[in-house]
């Protein structure tokens, strides 16, 4: 076993399954059983009918990461689990900010910050207006550490949504299940 | 009736046809194969005991006197057939009832179906009387579980459970079926379930890593075979045989492999683990290529994992990928079914012998025999020990018996010194180590191969917790002999205590009923042996009964079991005393 294997790092795991509702618990109780902790989590459609795709952070070793992914492939209604280092993935989180409205129109500075982050106006309403804010991690925090100052009404952030440089052939994989 | 009949033919051709869900449900059993299930009923599953009812001339059902062992009994027959095992319960405290069994069965891969009713899905959610959530409690112990909310779910469900069950590395599957659904009508027709889209049972053998196991057998000097249970599951005794022979390599067991080579095989060089033999143990840390055949490296089998076998390069044949380099890192790992792959590896293996290796393997036999063996099973010390016993059953039972133990110090002493010439002869709860298991799971052994004997091994504190199954034994006259060995003690744990926590006998000294009573009670025929005079004629009588028996023996009040490898020590630190 390489160094690597004993060194925490961040790691995206992918796994792709059929559309249950109680996967999510059998997934969940793999992570409980070993305590380590989900950093987050995203379920969505992915780009085959009726498959879903879940995208789970997690900080641990890659040897702990490896076995987890062999258990959750083993659970029947998986159809292929895989995971990556930071390397090897483009991902992106999203963000909501609630910010009173005053601040709009009498801090420039919040203008300012706005545009340098990249970031969008969803709503203006009298007493508040969010902005949503899309990128890695590090940059909803800075841009979290520039408003807070000011005062954030609300804040919430989205698990991370990831894809693979690396092709993931699922299509191919569940024809040879088929053909099984 | 007329109809009934009607109606039966006409499943049987694949037509469909409107029944209800409860009647479904038995139409499903029955092309699965089912005659035997094991169960328990309540309000929830009601509809389907009701059916039970007008089939039971094609569908036998067991009550069982609590759902635990309803589930144990469906293993032990699941484990001398090889088939699927059936329970049934209700829903609530029935279903909770089940996790034990479910538990020992994942964790030991034993193909079971559990069926529970549930209350009506539009109570679902709401505390009803009797609502457990059995999916969430159930999920991480089952290989797979499904709630059933609509009566045309049914058919494809049960089809898909018992295909899971069997099917790859077996388990068990919940199906949890509200009371709706066992109500409401159905078109039924059933197709059975040969494939489930993203469930990959058997991955393919690879050829270059078949080569390089090859590779590495053929140019080994010390090549050592452990095997376990997936050699049984796979139907690969045989080949087994095929490959030891040929390679001329000194083979263990796991205990959950125990009888898939003749124990008398002279490559057969006994059991690997905490309470196995000497011989095995030590020279796992001497081999050079270890070959591990469908088993899992459990820590009662390596001991302190980071000096197991370090020297040696490990092969490991296996049919579930997430086992492989899990707990001991795989130098090649050969994925398939083991009666596939070791079909495939036998041609590319070179005829050997190893004799001085082997007979290191004897000259450790020897010291352990000298040591340990002859004490245990001709003891010259007053008090009966437990291997005497089962050497009179060894002995009586010319080797045929199936043997069932139970957990605890009985339970090693009986998988150390029963002997085999059977495969699927030795049942035991191996992974979970469930007390309470060896009852039950001999009614299941019995009936699920009702042309051997079966034999009971049960300690004095296993016996008790589900001691209420001797209802069952007595109710359908099935004919298990059984042995409690008695001490008077939770005796593995008396073990520990005595050598780890200085003799604080904290809560393992019993105080137990007059079992021969309790057996009687049940109309059983029944004895007592405390003396050694006696024991050869009462276990001769006991086998030679047709009858269910039941024999208590006496023995030793502070024995224990050797040899030993105290956790957290290596395989090579195994203490003969
Ligand atoms: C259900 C359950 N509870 C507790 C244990 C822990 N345990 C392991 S062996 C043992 C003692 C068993 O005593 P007995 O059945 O008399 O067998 P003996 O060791 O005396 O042969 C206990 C309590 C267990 N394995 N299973
Ligand atoms: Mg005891």
């Amino acid at each position: 076993m390489g160094d690597n294997n004993i060194e925490n790092q961040w790691f995206t795991i992918s796994v792709y399954s059929e559309n249950n509702v109680g996967l999510l618990n059998r997934i969940s109780g793999i992570f409980l059983k070993r305590h380590i902790n989900i950093e987050s989590l995203n379920v969505s459609k992915s780009e085959i009918n009726n498959v879903s795709k879940f995208t789970i952070v997690v900080h641990t070793t890659e040897n702990w990461t490896r076995k987890i992914v062999g258990q959750i492939e083993k659970q029947i209604e998986v159809i292929r689990a895989f995971y990556h280092t930071d390397d090897e993935t483009i991902y992106q989180e999203s963000a909501l900010f609630k910010i009173a409205s005053d601040l709009l129109f009498d801090e420039r500075q919040i203008q300012n910050i706005i545009k340098d982050n990249n970031s969008q106006i969803v709503t203006v309403a009298r007493d508040f207006f969010v902005l949503a804010k899309t990128g890695r991690r590090f940059e909803i925090d800075e841009m979290y550490e520039q408003l807070a100052p000011y005062g954030i009404m609300q804040f919430v952030r989205s698990g991370r949504i990831s894809v693979s440089k690396d092709e993931m052939q699922i299509s191919a994989l569940l024809q040879e299940f088929q053909h099984h | 009736m007329e109809t009934l009949k009607e109606m039966k033919t006409e499943t049987r051709k694949g037509k469909t046809l409107k029944i209800s869900g409860a009647e479904a449900i038995i139409h499903c059993l029955l092309a699965e194969g089912v005659d035997l299930l094991y169960g328990y009923p309540g309000g929830a599953i009601m509809p389907v005991y009701d059916e039970l009812y007008k089939f039971q001339d094609k569908l036998t059902h067991i009550l069982t006197r609590h759902e635990q062992g309803a589930t144990h009994a469906a293993q032990g027959y699941a484990r001398v057939s090889g088939r699927v095992g059936v329970a049934m319960a209700t829903s609530g405290p029935g279903a909770t009832n089940l996790v034990t069994g479910l538990a020992d069965a994942q964790i030991d891969s034993t193909p079971m179906v559990c069926i529970t009713g549930q209350v009506p899905r539009h109570l679902l959610g709401s505390d009803a009387f009797q609502e457990t959530d059995i999916i969430g409690i159930s999920t991480p112990v089952t290989k797979w579980n499904y709630q059933i909310t609509k009566a045309s779910e049914i058919p494809e469900i049960i089809a898909k459970a018992f295909y899971i069950a069997k099917s790859g590395r077996p388990g068990p599957v919940l199906i949890d079926i509200t009371k709706n659904a066992q109500f409401e009508e159905l078109m039924f027709s059933y197709k059975k379930c040969t494939g489930v889209r993203s469930y990959n049972a058997v991955p393919k053998p690879d050829k270059k890593a078949l080569e390089a196991a090859a590779t590495l057998i053929n140019s080994a000097q010390k090549p050592f075979i452990v095997w376990g249970q997936g050699v049984i599951l796979g139907k690969a005794e045989e080949e087994l045989k095929a490959f030891v022979e040929k390679a001329g390599i000194p083979a263990a067991w796991t205990i959950m492999g125990a009888s898939a080579l003749d124990t008398e095989h002279p490559l057969n060089v006994g059991m690997v683990g905490m309470h196995g033999n000497y011989g095995p143990n030590i020279l796992t840390n001497e081999c050079d290529v270890l070959i591990a055949i469908g088993m899992r490296f459990d820590d009662r089998v390596t001991g302190r994992l980071d000096d197991y076998a370090t020297q040696a390069k490990v092969i490991h044949f296996e049919i579930d990928p997430a086992e492989i380099s899990k707990n001991v890192h795989a130098d090649v790992a050969v994925l398939g079914d083991s009666k596939e792959t070791l079909a495939l590896l036998l041609p590319l293996i070179n005829v050997n012998k190893h004799e001085s290796w082997h007979n290191r393997f004897k000259e450790k036999y020897k010291i352990e025999f000298d040591t340990v063996i002859k004490n245990d099973i001709h003891p010259t010390k007053e008090g009966l020990t437990m291997g005497e016993v089962i050497e009179e059953i060894n002995i009586a039972s010319q080797q045929k018996a199936v043997i069932v133990t139970d957990v605890g110090q009985h339970q090693m002493i009986g998988c150390r010194y029963a002997k085999f010439r059977e495969s699927k002869s030795n049942i035991t709860s191996g992974g979970l180590g469930t007390m309470g298991f060896a009852l039950p799971a001999a009614i299941g052994a019995k009936q699920g191969a009702m042309d051997r004997e079966v034999v009971a091994i049960i300690g004095d504190g296993g016996y008790q917790m589900t001691i209420q199954e001797l209802g069952v034994i007595f109710q359908h006259n099935i004919p298990v002999k059984i042995v409690v060995l008695n001490n008077d003690h939770l005796g593995m744990v008396r073990q520990w205590q005595e050598l780890f926590f200085e003799k604080r006998y904290a809560s393992t000294v019993m105080v137990n009923p007059d079992f021969v009573k309790i057996a009687e009670g049940y109309h059983i025929e029944a004895k007592r042996v405390s003396e050694r005079k006696d024991l050869k004629s009462a276990v001769q009588e006991m086998i030679a009964s047709d009858k269910p028996y039941f024999l208590e023996v006496k023995v030793e009040k502070e024995d224990n079991v050797f040899p030993m490898i105290p956790s957290g020590a290596a395989v090579s630190e195994i203490r003969l005393k």
